[in-house]
Parts: structure tokens; C-alpha cells; sequence
């Protein structure tokens, strides 16, 4: 190894090392505490919680003069307690909507916060101000006793690692220690709040024990990504985690592995890409995490398998494609029942239809004859095959005992009931169990109210 | 002291008062704007709205950068601002759309993320070194001085045009906040008058800005609108008191961070419009803390009287004596859970209002009623014996059951429920005697109390 290589891989870890590490931890302690904000539609409260720990964090630094952890700890519990105080008051008051009680209060102590800051910073000759308080100072994490990697391995220098990665470390494994730990007891209180207190979880303590925890995350990342950026950090994760699983364990872990990878690759694109490319100056790292956490969270809710925008199009797309087909089908059918004459043709956009529209309609003609359905006859005519018939004598039976139903069942009239039978075919055509069960008792009925046959029961499959 | 009187009193010289205005300007067209947001429930949607701006700004800035035309244009940059706060609204409805995220959750992301944005982009321009990227910070907490007159004039000028909107739409805009369905049925635009709202939102904080910021803008919305909402249940007198506490925050605010060091606008602004609604909260007469506690006191003290007034009637009732029977201080004094300077209080206010007379004897004080506070102990004594009999014929409640309901409800039954209850209880045959107005119906369970004393005294307590 050069020196200049080692040079430079000593300072990767007196300064990005930590700083990433210390985003990291932010990521991913806020990013499985707020799996539970997420669940229980509290995004807002953690938001509230972000802004008014504030004044309880800088009025502990003017009172000790230190930013050591545990008095600031405290500080925000106190600013917690009196935020929850106000807004009851308020609520039960003004009755105002909750939201806006919430944004009353928050508001206020956020605004007393910053305004602390700024004296605050002459009081105690130092130089902070709002600047750290909504982005956080990231950049300024430094790892002095670092000399390389072998440091990861010295206790000498591990005992010299920065304050805040020490903080956020020790508050990240309390969250995975507590969300493994009451795994069982967090999935009820957050899906059925009322089941969990009949069967004896003491919900109101759980959702108190949760909300102070992501105060403490709040406070722990504080000092890394701010107060507006942590907002970011508890809700997209978990949003992300949401749109790709429906089961609560692995949404959990799911949400830490994509909060660590906001975390490391934001820092990453944001501090060192930038210089890999040329460029003088890095870019903001904490921002970067908040816009990389949002972007995984955009291509979640895009490309979910399960529930994404492109999925939901394509079973659609589907869906529509089949009905098309089966429409399709039925058509041929009657018509083949008006000619009087199996094998009648129709012509390809009669057959299509106008109801589809034009490109869903021809996708599904050719997917007709791809499954032997129906085949070409001349030029732009298409008839039924073999298969096809029976396919469609499925789909006019199906239609037609439903019309027989609504008219003699449920009283409605026979011209009204056409429109209807033909959105429910579709439900009960396919399958023969599905049509069994649903196909009621007018089975045995032979013509349908406009008096055309209703084709028999086809025999079972031998 | 005196700088802040001067440029309170618009002695301060042409472009600060010009400044004042317009920021005083903005304040009444916050609190306007604000009442609606409120009673649409949009709070915190403006506040994803407003720190959505954040990108939009620094964008603006740094295409104008580009195109080589003066960033620092302020007709630019709010134009830049408006443009991101419309994509961050459409976000949250996207966002909010997608199956899996609900609009708390979209909010924080949007709030967050764009912030974030803005941040990484502000870091990106800060390299730049263009001229008037100092100024870009500005827009986060707000810095009045730095603005110039004819940009104050601007923000006064569209701040009266919103006012104007809201006045001429108020008879709409009321239907829409208070009975949506109904306007709707009616054949108003209800969607149309919401994006309304929503539009003059975003004016109002964009034009916000720079004299309050884009994190503590929403404040300005919500906190002025609430702190009216204790005064009155009225809407019109809600908004025109909205605007006023809207602008007196922000004609103080200002000119105190004009004269105070380190003090950014936004934070004064939104701390004074907090202090009014601390004010409010607390004195408003008919909402407020303190009438409501006094409220509460005085009922506490009634209800407490006239439980008394009935353990005094009730001595005397089972002491056998008749009217002007003397009931001893000391057993009446243990009867219930009265603290002893409870019970003296009590005694005393009775006393005072001429219902009861305390006499001493030899065995030590002992109380009477007079004729007023005989009539008022029999109609409480009445009352509580009705319901009583009440929950016994017809709910069914066992006789041991029914005081402690009876001791609560005593205090509330008017004239015209007691009369019905009559009825009801005569109709089942419950009611043993005719009433008259002396004399109330016999206790249906043993009476524990202070031992009567008077003529034929003898039997003692129950």
C-alpha cells in the first residue's frame, strides 16, 4: 500500500467513516422505530415529536453547557410532556381538530428552540445555530484517533469514537433489542389496540414506551441529519417496507436494510461521489439521505411486485384483456345462434367490439387464436373452433342463468337485467367450481327471460 | 427598547415601515386564510406544502444562475416556490393514492424529502458563489431586513388581493367548511373551492417567505385561526379576529427581530402569535382555562351544597323531628367524605345564603334549615328519591344500587323532567302518595347519617 494510498484511507476513516456511520445508525434506529409510527397512521406525531424535543435539547446544553446525551435525553422527555400537556388543553378548549393542536404546539416549541439556539450560542461561546438544528452536521463528525482500518480493531481507538456515533449505536440496539424482544406484543398494539388490552398487553404503556423511544431516536439523531431531515428517516423506510411485504416481521428488518442503504448511499452519493467526479465540494449529506430514502420509497410504491403502480396496471391490463376475450367469444356465439349456423363468421372489428377499445381488443382476439379458440376464416372473418363453442356455451349459460336469477329471484325487470349479466358472467364462467357454488338453484330452468335457450349443463369431463 | 418603540410607531425610517406593513399585510391575510385551513382540516398539509418550496427556491435560483439572469430577482424565486409547492401537493396525492400509504404518512414524506432536496440543492449553489445565494438561507426562518421596499409593497399588494378573495367567496367557502355534502348536493364547486383554498394557501406562503420562512410559515396559518377560535363560535367574527392576531404577530415579531441580534423573524413572529394564543387558551371567558376551571369550581361547589342541604334534610327525616329539627355539625360533618375544611367552607356558604342557620347548644353546633333552604333541600331531596324510584321500576336496578346515580343526577333534573318522571312513576303505580309540594317520596333504601335531634328526638339514626 502506497503512502499516499494509506494517507488517504486514513482519512476516509477519521472523517467519512464516522459520518457514515453515524447517518447510518440515524437510518436505521429511526427506520424500525417508525414502523410503528407508520402502522398506526402516527407519521404526523413523529414529525410533531422531531420539532418540539427541541427546546428541551438546547435549554439542557445552556443549563450543563455539554451536549452529553443523558441531560438531553431528559430535556426532551420534559419538552415531551409539556407538548402532550398543551395539547390537550387545546383539544379539549378550542376543539380543535388534533392535527392542528399538534401543529400549534410544535410549532411554537420548534420556534422557541431556534430561537434559544441562536442566543444560546453566544451564552455559551459556541457557535451553533439553526443551520444544525434542520440539517444536522453530519460533515462534522470526525474520527481523530482513526488511523486506518486497523482502528476498528483497537480499543484505543474505538474508546475515541465521536459521542454522537456512540449515542446512536447505543439507541439503535436498544430499538432491536425492544422490537425483538416485544415482537409479539408490537404486532397486536399496532393493528388492534382494543384486542391487545383484552388480552392483557397494557396498550396505553406499549404506545407510551414506542413514542419515547422514537424521541430518543429523534434526539440521538439530532445531531447527525436534524430535525426535519429525522422525519424522513422514521417514515420512508417503513413506507418502502410497506409496499413490498404484507407480513409485519419482515417489514421490520426489511425497513432497517433499506434505511442502512438511504443511510450509507446517500452519504456516499452525497460526500464522495461528487469528489470521485471531479468535483471540488461535496454535496449535503443528510439531505441526500432524505432524498435516496424518498427515491427507494417512489420506486417501492412504482415496482412492487405485490403492490406497485406497474403491477396493478399489468393485472389489470389482465383483466381487461380476458374480459375481451370472453366478450369475444360470447359474440361469436350469439351470433352463431342468429345465423342459425355453427361456424359463422364475424368480421374482426365487429367481433372486437367497441367496449374494450381497439388495442385491448385485438390483443385479446389474438389470444383467442393463440389458445385455439377461434381461428381465422377468411381475410378479417373469424369463427369459433370446436373449443371455442365450448368455451362460449360456458359464458352464455353463465349470463343466461343469471338473467333467469335477477328476474325471478331478485324481481327485477327483464330489460334491465342484460347489462348486469354481462359483468357477471365473467365471474362465474371460469372454473368449474366457481360456477357450481354460484350458479344458483335456476339450474334447472331451460330459457332465459327473453326467452332464448339457456344452454345445458355441459357433461363432466370423463 | 426605544428602537423597537420607533419602528413600532413607523418612525424608523421609509423601507422598514414599508417592510412592517407587508409583513403586517401578510399576518391578516395568514389568519384569513388560516380560519379556512383550519376548518378543512389542511394544517399540516400546508406545512408539507410550505417546506416543499425549499427546492423550488434554490431551483429557481440556480436556473436563473444558469441562464445568467440575477437569481436574486424575488418574482423568480416565488414563482420558483409556488411551482414546487403545486408538485409537492400533487405528491401527496399521489403518494397518498398508492394503496399502501395513507396521507399522514405522505405528508411527512413530502415535508421531509423535498426539504431535503432543497437542502442538497442549496449545498450545491453555496459552491457556486453566485452572487445573492447568501440571501437563499433567508427563506427558511424568514429575514425581514432584508427586504426591500418594493418587495414589501408586493407582498402587501397580493396579501389584499387573498383577503379579497376570501371575503368575496366567504358565504361558498363557509358551506364548504362547515356541511361539504350539502354544498355539494346544492351544486357548488365543492372541489373547485377546496384547490381555491389550497391556492390562496399557497399564495399566502409563499409570499410568507421571507418574513417568516418556510419551516414556521405554517404556524402563522394555524396558530392566529385557533387562538380566535376560543373567542367565539362565529365565523365571520373568527376570521376578522384571526386577522387581527395574524397581524399584530407579525407587526410585533418583526419589529422585535429587527432590533434583537440573532433573533430570526420567523421564530419572534411565530413565538408572539403563540404568546396571544397562551392568552387566549388560558382567558378566554367562555373557552378559555380559566372560565372553564371557575366554571367547573362553581358546579363543584353547588353540587356539593346540595348534597348538604339533602344530608341535613335527610337527619331530620329519620331523627322523626319536624320542620326546624336541629341536626348536629359534628355527625353531619362525618355523614360523607368532606374534608373538614370542606365541610366548613360548605357550612359556612349555606350559611351565608341564608339556608341554613347554625345554632350552639350544649352538646355543640347544630344546624337548622330555614323555610328557603327547606324548600331547596325537599326539591333536591325529591329529585334524588325520584330517580331513584325511577331506576328501581324501570330499569330494574336492585334498591342498593340506585344512590350513588341518584347523587349525581339530583343536581341536573329540571322542573320539566321531574314532572314527567312523576308521571312515569305513577303510571307503573310506583309513586305511593300523591305529592304535594311537601313532604318527598320515603328513601327506598336505609339512610346512614347524622343523628336528628328536636322534639320527640329519641329514635336517633336509621
Amino acid at each position: 500500500m502506497s503512502g499516499g494510498g494509506g494517507a488517504e484511507l486514513a482519512l476516509f476513516f477519521v472523517i467519512d467513516f464516522p459520518a457514515m456511520l453515524a447517518g447510518t445508525l440515524a437510518a436505521v434506529c429511526c427506520g424500525l422505530l417508525g414502523n410503528f409510527l407508520v402502522l398506526r397512521r402516527m407519521s404526523l406525531t413523529g414529525d410533531a415529536i422531531s420539532h418540539a424535543v427541541l427546546p428541551g435539547i438546547v435549554i439542557a446544553f445552556i443549563v450543563l453547557g455539554t451536549r452529553a446525551s443523558m441531560p438531553m435525553l431528559l430535556g426532551a422527555a420534559a419538552a415531551g410532556v409539556v407538548t402532550v400537556v398543551l395539547v390537550e388543553l387545546i383539544r379539549s378548549g378550542a376543539r380543535v381538530d388534533p392535527d392542528a393542536s399538534l401543529g400549534v404546539v410544535f410549532s411554537a416549541m420548534f420556534a422557541l428552540g431556534v430561537l434559544l439556539i441562536e442566543r444560546a450560542g453566544q451564552l455559551r461561546n459556541i457557535d451553533i445555530d439553526a443551520d444544525c438544528v434542520l440539517y444536522g452536521e453530519l460533515e462534522h463528525i470526525h474520527w481523530l484517533a482513526a488511523t486506518g482500518p486497523e482502528s476498528l480493531l483497537d480499543p484505543a481507538a474505538l474508546a475515541q469514537m465521536p459521542r454522537q456515533v456512540v449515542t446512536l449505536a447505543a439507541v439503535t440496539l436498544v430499538a432491536v433489542v425492544v422490537v425483538v424482544a416485544f415482537f409479539k406484543e408490537l404486532r397486536v398494539v399496532c393493528f388492534d389496540p382494543g384486542l391487545a388490552t383484552t388480552l392483557g398487553f397494557p396498550a396505553r404503556w406499549i404506545n407510551l414506551v414506542m413514542l419515547g423511544l422514537v424521541a430518543a431516536a429523534t434526539v440521538a439523531s439530532f445531531e447527525a441529519v436534524g430535525s426535519i431531515l429525522v422525519v424522513a428517516m422514521l417514515v420512508c423506510p417503513a413506507a418502502t417496507a410497506r409496499t413490498l411485504t404484507d407480513r409485519m416481521s419482515v417489514q421490520l428488518w426489511l425497513s432497517a436494510a433499506i434505511a442502512a442503504v438511504s443511510g450509507a448511499g446517500g452519504y456516499v452519493l452525497a460526500a464522495l461521489v461528487p469528489l470521485w467526479m471531479g468535483a471540488e465540494h461535496s454535496l449535503q449529506a443528510s439531505g441526500m439521505i432524505a432524498v435516496v430514502a424518498g427515491a427507494l420509497l417512489v420506486l417501492g410504491v412504482v415496482f412492487s411486485p405485490s403492490h406497485g403502480v406497474v403491477a396493478r396496471a399489468v393485472r389489470m391490463g389482465r383483466l381487461r384483456v380476458r374480459i375481451a376475450r370472453e366478450d369475444a367469444l360470447a359474440r361469436l356465439y350469439r351470433h352463431e345462434e342468429r345465423a342459425g349456423a355453427e361456424g359463422a363468421a364475424l368480421g374482426g372489428a365487429e367481433l372486437v367490439g367497441a367496449l374494450e377499445g381497439v388495442v385491448i381488443g385485438r390483443v385479446a382476439l389474438r389470444s383467442l387464436i393463440r389458445r385455439g379458440l377461434v381461428e381465422r376464416v377468411e381475410g378479417d372473418a373469424f369463427a369459433l373452433t370446436g373449443a371455442g363453442r365450448e368455451a362460449a356455451v360456458e359464458l352464455v349459460r353463465s349470463h343466461r342463468l343469471w338473467e333467469a336469477y335477477l328476474v325471478h329471484e331478485a324481481g327485477q325487470r327483464p330489460d334491465h337485467v342484460h347489462r348486469a349479466a354481462m359483468e357477471l358472467e365473467h365471474l362465474t364462467a371460469e372454473g368449474e367450481s366457481g360456477r357450481g357454488r354460484l350458479v344458483p338453484e335456476s339450474d334447472s330452468r331451460e330459457t332465459d327471460p327473453h326467452d332464448r335457450p339457456i344452454p345445458p349443463r355441459p357433461p363432466p369431463a370423463s | 427598547m426605544g428602537d423597537v418603540l420607533d419602528i413600532l410607531a413607523l418612525r424608523a425610517g421609509y423601507n422598514t415601515s414599508v417592510v412592517l406593513a407587508g409583513a403586517t399585510l401578510l399576518g391578516v391575510a395568514a389568519g384569513v386564510v388560516g380560519t379556512f385551513t383550519l376548518l378543512r382540516r389542511r394544517a399540516l398539509m400546508s406545512d408539507a406544502l410550505a417546506h416543499a418550496t425549499f427546492p423550488g427556491i434554490v431551483g429557481a435560483f440556480l436556473a436563473a444562475a444558469l441562464l445568467g439572469v440575477s437569481g436574486r430577482s424575488m418574482p423568480v424565486l416565488l414563482v420558483g416556490a409556488a411551482v414546487a409547492a403545486v408538485m409537492g401537493v400533487l405528491s401527496v396525492h399521489a403518494l397518498s393514492r398508492s394503496a399502501r400509504i395513507n396521507e399522514d404518512a405522505a405528508i411527512a414524506v413530502v415535508l421531509s424529502v423535498f426539504f431535503g432536496l432543497g437542502a442538497v440543492l442549496l449545498s450545491y449553489v453555496v459552491r457556486l458563489e453566485a452572487h445573492g445565494q447568501a440571501g437563499l438561507r433567508h427563506f427558511l426562518l424568514g429575514q425581514p431586513a432584508a427586504m426591500s421596499a418594493g418587495e414589501a409593497k408586493l407582498i402587501g399588494a397580493v396579501a389584499v388581493v387573498a383577503v379579497v378573495a376570501c371575503a368575496a367567496l366567504f358565504k361558498e367557502l363557509r358551506l364548504v367548511c362547515f356541511d361539504r355534502s350539502f354544498a355539494r348536493a346544492q351544486g357548488w364547486p365543492v372541489d373547485a373551492l377546496d384547490l381555491g383554498i389550497l391556492g390562496l394557501v399557497v399564495v399566502v406562503t409563499v409570499i410568507g417567505l421571507q418574513s417568516v420562512g418556510l419551516v414556521l410559515i405554517v404556524a402563522l396559518l394555524i396558530t392566529p385561526a385557533a387562538a380566535a377560535r376560543f373567542w367565539t363560535e362565529r365565523l365571520w367574527l373568527m376570521t376578522v379576529l384571526g386577522a387581527v392576531l395574524g397581524g399584530v404577530s407579525c407587526y410585533v415579531g418583526v419589529a422585535i427581530s429587527a432590533v434583537l441580534p440573532r433573533a430570526p423573524a420567523g421564530a419572534v413572529i411565530v413565538l408572539t402569535a403563540s404568546a396571544v394564543f397562551l392568552v387566549s387558551l388560558f382567558f378566554a371567558p367562555n373557552r378559555g382555562v380559566a372560565a372553564r376551571a371557575v366554571r367547573s369550581a362553581r358546579f363543584s361547589l353547588d353540587v356539593e351544597q346540595q348534597h348538604l342541604l339533602r344530608a341535613v334534610y335527610e337527619a331530620v327525616e329519620s331523627s322523626g323531628a319536624g320542620s326546624g329539627g336541629a341536626v348536629d355539625v359534628e355527625g353531619l360533618g362525618r355523614s360523607r367524605s368532606w374534608s373538614r375544611a370542606r365541610f366548613a367552607v360548605l357550612l359556612r356558604v349555606l350559611a351565608l345564603r341564608g339556608w341554613v342557620r347554625v345554632v350552639e347548644g350544649e352538646e355543640g353546633r347544630a344546624c337548622v334549615l330555614t323555610g328557603r333552604g327547606e324548600r331547596e333541600a325537599l326539591r333536591v331531596t325529591r329529585n334524588h328519591r325520584l330517580w331513584e324510584q325511577y331506576l328501581i321500576s324501570h330499569a330494574e336496578l336492585a334498591p342498593t344500587h340506585v344512590d350513588r346515580s341518584a347523587d349525581m343526577i339530583e343536581h341536573v333534573l329540571g322542573r320539566e323532567l321531574v314532572e314527567r318522571l312523576e308521571e312515569a312513576l305513577r303510571g307503573r303505580g310506583a309513586l305511593p302518595v300523591p305529592l304535594d309540594e311537601r313532604g318527598a317520596p320515603p328513601s327506598p333504601h336505609p339512610i346512614h347519617g347524622g343523628r336528628g335531634r328536636g322534639a320527640g328526638g329519641g329514635e336517633g339514626g336509621a
